[in-house]
This record gives structure tokens, C-alpha cells and sequence, in this order.
């Protein structure tokens, strides 16, 4: 699939990002500014597990545990810094010099780790699997009752602290997430487009006809499987800074299952597709119960899961190919 | 010690009876129909309160548990028709995806109906003694009575699948479908048949868990994840791996949970060991199944397949 014609698409949404802080504060709702951020935040998220099912057919149906993991150490570090001790005598810090690469870091072991032992299966087992291994997280974040267990944690101090940069204004966060963001996504271009992405390609197609001419497809698969948990660590810790507030429902596999829902509502193995997912996700969750309170459907409003289900099991029989193909639709 | 060993270890059992009964489904609906069905556990779901509402409205345990089966069976037959059919032919990554917003619409429209309160209902009259075993244990009758329901049930089921005809054409279609379907067995009614049989279980271990836990909203998925356990260890598409993975599941899952604090208590300090046990006891079983899966990455009973 080439990339160049939708170049221009790319550099116009990039600009509406740029720009959208401005106007928001223009119209005077600049309120809208914190949402603006999440969908930022979460589309890192989307971006990342994409390379997993879209590029290298590799359903992964745990990734909110890497967002939990980069949530909780930027967490976790801030709690120490409030309450001034140790963790195994290290002493806790806000500086996002040490907080988000010490996240990323984590979220890239972690990664290692649960690829490394459920790459071993294929198909159905690695769903399961990997769902199994997010439950597993989910109930380690839940049993550490020092970081508030099930409740989850305030970060007193507030938002990490960068020289030059004050992320605790709302203006200046959306900036620091975007260009996360742009760069992030910039780095998955260039990765699906490499020899290294079509490797991944081959291994979605056929990884024994891959194996077979010498090449290592479960060592591509960790690789990929790493790089995708990097980029949800980076979304967790992103998200903690955002909400000052870190908690196990992150890490759900319920979120995990939202995930996969904005991927493929958006289009996957588009990249782009999975941000239009994220936008279109987080819309419907903010004005679907308006329009459905609108069509005189009260009930419904409060219940909007009930309107969405449909929608989306519509949506996986009849189109699979998601927003991204409805934009630009293929012209065999 | 002992008599607790052996109260916890019957308790574990008994859970393994639970998970037995929703893995059996789930097994035989992936192994025969090639289906991963994440709302599975909402028929699970669905069996509870059909049971909690119709023993509340009548006040028969019996009259409830013999009726919440249809019930069950009903809204499988609606599921299979209107949306698990149509994804046979579809990859896993559909398959969950059509399941999971399959959830989001049962949980939300139950908790329209119903609300987000749980119901809760007593164990029947009949059955709310105890029994003392063999060793002087004293274990509830009505625990002792789902025990005996799940062994009927695997038992019954295990001469259905290896005895008759249907189990001989189930046995053979989770083989090879194709050459099944060739040979003029209808794979369409037998589909339906194995999804609605695999619901009703779900259902009767949703309505027996009834007196036992709150009837609520998402009872069935956390159920269902410790089922995706049970079938990994045991082996997709396998009865008996079914019935290992459940019991070792629910064996060590209440040991896990029941004895690791005690034991880390002696070599930590209390504090420390109450936060981790926690941890590593629910963490328990998610270690078992890496364990295995290390050395069996199709777990312990691979069924043989063609496809």
C-alpha cells in the first residue's frame, strides 16, 4: 500500500492538530482542549497495536497491560516523591527526564517478557494468551495496596516537570502529546515501509513459507511486539501525567478490548486509520448520549454501550475496512 | 490444618466444577465450529438471573432451574442464528470482536432491565445442611451437590461425545468439517446444536453459581477469562483437557488463595506478606498456564486437526 497520495491529508490533519488549541481557546471552549489531549494520547495506543493485528496479524488482546505499566511507573515515582521515601533505596522523582524513558524502558521489558512466552503459540492460543498475561498485570496493579489497590492513586505533585517546558499548562501539554504523537507515528511510517515492515507482512501472509527461507519470524514477531509495547508504555505514561491519576482500570481488558475496537473501527494496517478510529471512538463517546437524548431515547443515553454493540458488530460483517476506507476508498 | 487443607481443597474442586462447565462449551464450540465466543460468559450471566428472577417469582429453586435452561438455550439459539453463523468464515480477530461488542450489548441492555444492584437468592431448603465425609470434614450439601452435578454432566457428556452417533459425527467434524459436511451430515444443525448444548451448561453453572455469589452485571467475563485459562492448559477442542485444566484451575486457585499468605508469613514480615500473597494469589494460575504453555504450547491434550 503507498503512502504518498494521502501526503496532503497527512499534512492537513497535521496542521488542524496544530492549530486546534487556538481555536478552541478562540471560540472560548478550550475546555475541549483536555479532550483534544486524550485523543492524542490514546491514538499513540491505537497506532501501536496496529503494527501488532493490522501489519503482522498478531491479535493481541492484552495491550492495555503496557499502558498500565508506563502509567504506574510515572505513577509509582511521583507517590514517592510526595510522600519523600524509597523504593529498593531508590528515591521517587517528577522529573520527565527520569520519568517517561524510565516508563518506556519498563513498558519495552515488559514487553519482552510476555511476547517472549506467548509468541511461542499461535492464533487463537496467543489471544488467549495474551489476554491472560493483561489480567495478570491487571490483578498485580490491583494487589499493590501501598498505590492504592483497586481505588488507584492521586498524583499529588501534579504533572511531571521538564526544564523549559510547564506541562501543567493544559496548552503546553497538548503540544508535548502531539509531538510524541507526530513522532511516533512518523517512526511506524517509516517502520511498515522498511525491509523490517515487510517482513512483518510476510508473517501476517505466511510465517512458515517466512521461516523456510531462513528468516526468523519469531524473533521479527518480539521485535514488532516490543516496539507496539513501547508505544502503549508511552501512551500510559502520557495518560497518567494527563489525569494526575493512575488506577488498575487502565489496564482492564476491557480497555484492551476498546483498543481493538478503535483499530479496526478506524481501518486496520492504515496507521492512519487507527487515529480516525481514536477520534471517531472518543466522539461517540461523548455525543452519542446526546444524540441519543436528542432522538427522545433518554434511556438510552445513560446506556449508549447498548446503541454501540450493534453499530459495531455491524460494522466487523459488513465494513471491514473501517473509516480509512471509506475516505479513501481502493481503486483496483 | 488438615481439615482445612481438605475444605479448601473440596472448595477448589467445586470452583473447578464452574469453570468445568463454561470451559466444556467454549471448548466444543472452538473445537467443532472453529468459533472463539467471548460471550460466553454472558450465558453464564443470562442462566443467573433467569435463575434469581424466576426462584424469586416463584420461590422453587427446582421449578427456577429447570426453567432458566430454556431460557438459556432461547437466547443462544437467537445468538447463533443472528451473528455467530455468520462468522465461520471469518478470522479469530472478527470473531472477537463481533463477541465483544456482543457483550457490550447483553451487559448494558441487563443492566437496563435489571439495574446494577445484584440479586441475591438462598440456597434451597433441601439443600442447605451439611454433610460430614469421610475424615470428619463438615462440607455444605448444596457444594457437594453442584460437585455432583458437574461430574454427572461431564460424565453424560463424555458417553454422548464417545458413544453415540452425533459425538462420533462432533468427534469427526472437529477433525475435518469438510469431508464431514461431504458425507451428507447437515454441519449446519449440528453447529447449531453444539453452540445451544455448549450454552446450556454455561446456563446451569450460571443458575447453581446463583445461591453462591451476587447475581450481577460482568459475573460471566470474569469467569470467562479463568476459562480461556482452563481451555489453554487443557488443550482447545478437548473434553478431558477441559475437565483437567478446570480442576487444576480452581484446585490451585483457592489453595493459592488460602494458603500462600500463611506460608509467606513465615519467612516475611506480616505487612509485607499480606501485599504480595495477594498479588501472587491471584497471579496464581496466569503462572500455571505459562508453566505449561513453556513446555506444551498447545497444552497438555492437543486435539488432533487437519485444517
Amino acid at each position: 500500500m503507498r503512502y504518498t497520495h494521502h501526503l496532503p491529508f497527512l499534512l492537513a490533519c497535521l496542521a488542524a492538530l496544530l492549530l486546534l488549541p487556538l481555536v478552541l481557546q478562540a471560540t472560548g471552549s478550550s475546555y475541549l482542549i483536555s479532550t483534544a489531549t486524550r485523543l492524542v494520547v490514546f491514538a499513540i495506543a491505537a497506532v501501536s497495536l496496529d503494527l501488532l493485528i493490522g501489519y503482522t496479524g498478531l491479535v493481541s488482546f492484552g495491550h492495555a497491560a503496557f499502558l498500565g505499566v508506563g502509567a504506574y511507573t510515572v505513577g509509582i515515582l511521583s507517590f514517592h516523591a510526595y510522600e519523600d521515601t524509597t523504593l529498593i533505596g531508590l528515591p521517587g522523582t517528577l522529573s520527565g527526564l527520569v520519568a517517561i524513558p524510565l516508563a518506556l524502558a519498563l513498558s519495552a521489558l515488559a514487553a519482552l517478557v510476555v511476547g517472549a512466552l506467548s509468541l511461542r503459540t499461535r492464533g487463537v492460543y496467543f489471544i488467549m494468551i495474551t489476554l491472560s498475561f493483561g489480567q495478570m498485570l491487571f490483578f498485580l496493579f490491583v494487589s499493590l495496596e501501598q498505590y492504592g489497590g483497586d481505588d488507584g492513586m492521586m498524583m499529588f505533585e501534579g504533572r511531571n516537570t521538564l526544564p523549559l517546558l510547564d506541562l501543567n499548562d493544559r496548552v503546553s501539554f497538548y503540544y508535548f502529546c502531539l509531538a510524541w504523537f507526530v513522532l511516533f507515528f512518523w517512526f511506524c511510517t517509516w517502520l511498515v515501509r522498511s525491509k523490517f515492515g515487510r517482513t512483518l507482512a510476510a508473517i501476517k501472509q505466511n510465517q512458515d513459507r517466512l521461516s523456510s527461507i531462513g528468516i526468523n519470524a519469531y524473533w521479527a514477531k518480539l521485535q514488532v511486539f516490543v516496539i507496539a509495547g513501547v508505544g502503549a508504555g508511552l501512551a500510559g505514561a502520557l495518560s497518567a501525567n494527563h489525569t494526575e491519576f493512575v488506577s488498575p482500570a487502565l489496564t482492564h481488558w476491557t480497555r484492551s478490548g476498546d483498543l481493538m475496537i478503535v483499530v479496526i473501527l478506524g481501518g486496520m494496517g492504515t496507521l492512519v486509520g487507527p487515529v480516525l478510529g481514536t477520534f471517531l471512538f472518543l466522539l461517540l463517546e461523548e455525543f452519542l448520549p446526546l444524540i441519543l437524548r436528542g432522538l427522545g431515547l433518554g434511556l438510552l443515553s445513560e446506556h449508549w454501550r447498548f446503541v454501540f454493540g450493534p453499530i459495531l458488530i455491524l460494522v466487523v460483517l459488513y465494513a471491514k475496512t473501517g473509516l480509512y476506507g471509506l475516505i479513501f476508498p481502493r481503486r483496483d | 490444618m488438615s481439615q482445612l487443607f481438605l475444605e479448601q481443597l473440596l472448595n477448589g474442586v467445586q470452583l473447578g466444577m464452574f469453570l468445568f462447565l463454561v470451559s466444556a462449551g467454549l471448548t466444543l464450540v472452538f473445537g467443532f465450529m472453529n468459533i472463539i465466543n467471548l460471550a460466553h460468559g454472558s450465558l453464564f450471566m443470562i442462566g443467573a438471573y433467569a435463575m434469581a428472577l424466576i426462584g424469586g417469582a416463584t420461590g422453587s429453586f427446582l421449578l427456577a432451574l429447570i426453567l432458566s435452561l430454556p431460557v438459556v438455550a432461547c437466547a443462544a439459539w437467537v445468538i447463533e442464528v443472528v451473528i455467530i453463523r455468520r462468522l465461520h468464515a471469518r478470522d479469530h480477530l472478527d470473531q472477537v470482536l463481533a463477541t465483544f461488542a456482543l457483550i457490550l450489548f447483553i451487559n448494558e441492555g441487563t443492566t437496563m432491565l435489571f439495574g446494577r444492584v445484584p440479586l441475591f437468592m438462598d440456597v434451597p431448603e433441601s439443600l442447605s445442611g451439611t454433610v460430614t465425609l469421610p475424615g470428619g470434614v463438615t462440607y455444605p450439601l448444596y457444594r457437594v451437590a453442584i460437585i455432583g452435578a458437574g461430574l454427572a454432566v461431564a460424565l453424560a457428556l463424555w458417553l454422548i461425545i464417545a458413544r453415540t452417533r452425533v459425538g462420533m459425527q462432533i468427534r469427526a467434524g472437529t477433525t475435518n468439517r469438510e469431508t464431514v459436511e461431504q458425507l451428507g451430515v447437515n454441519i449446519d444443525r449440528l453447529n447449531t446444536l453444539i453452540f445451544v448444548v455448549g450454552a446450556m451448561f454455561a446456563g446451569l453453572a450460571g443458575a447453581l453459581a446463583g445461591p453462591l455469589t451476587s447475581v450481577e452485571v460482568g459475573m460471566g467475563e470474569n469467569l470467562l477469562i479463568l476459562c480461556f485459562v482452563c481451555v489453554v492448559i487443557g488443550g482447545i477442542g478437548s473434553i478431558r483437557g477441559a475437565m483437567l485444566g478446570a480442576i487444576t484451575v480452581g484446585v490451585v486457585d483457592t489453595m493459592g488463595r488460602a494458603f500462600v499468605p500463611d506460608i509467606l508469613g513465615r519467612f516475611l514480615d506480616p505487612a509485607a506478606a499480606s501485599g504480595i500473597s495477594a498479588g501472587l494469589s491471584s497471579m496464581s494460575i496466569y503462572l500455571l498456564m505459562v508453566v505449561v504453555l513453556v513446555f506444551r504450547p498447545t497444552g497438555l491434550f492437543p486435539v488432533a486437526r487437519s485444517v
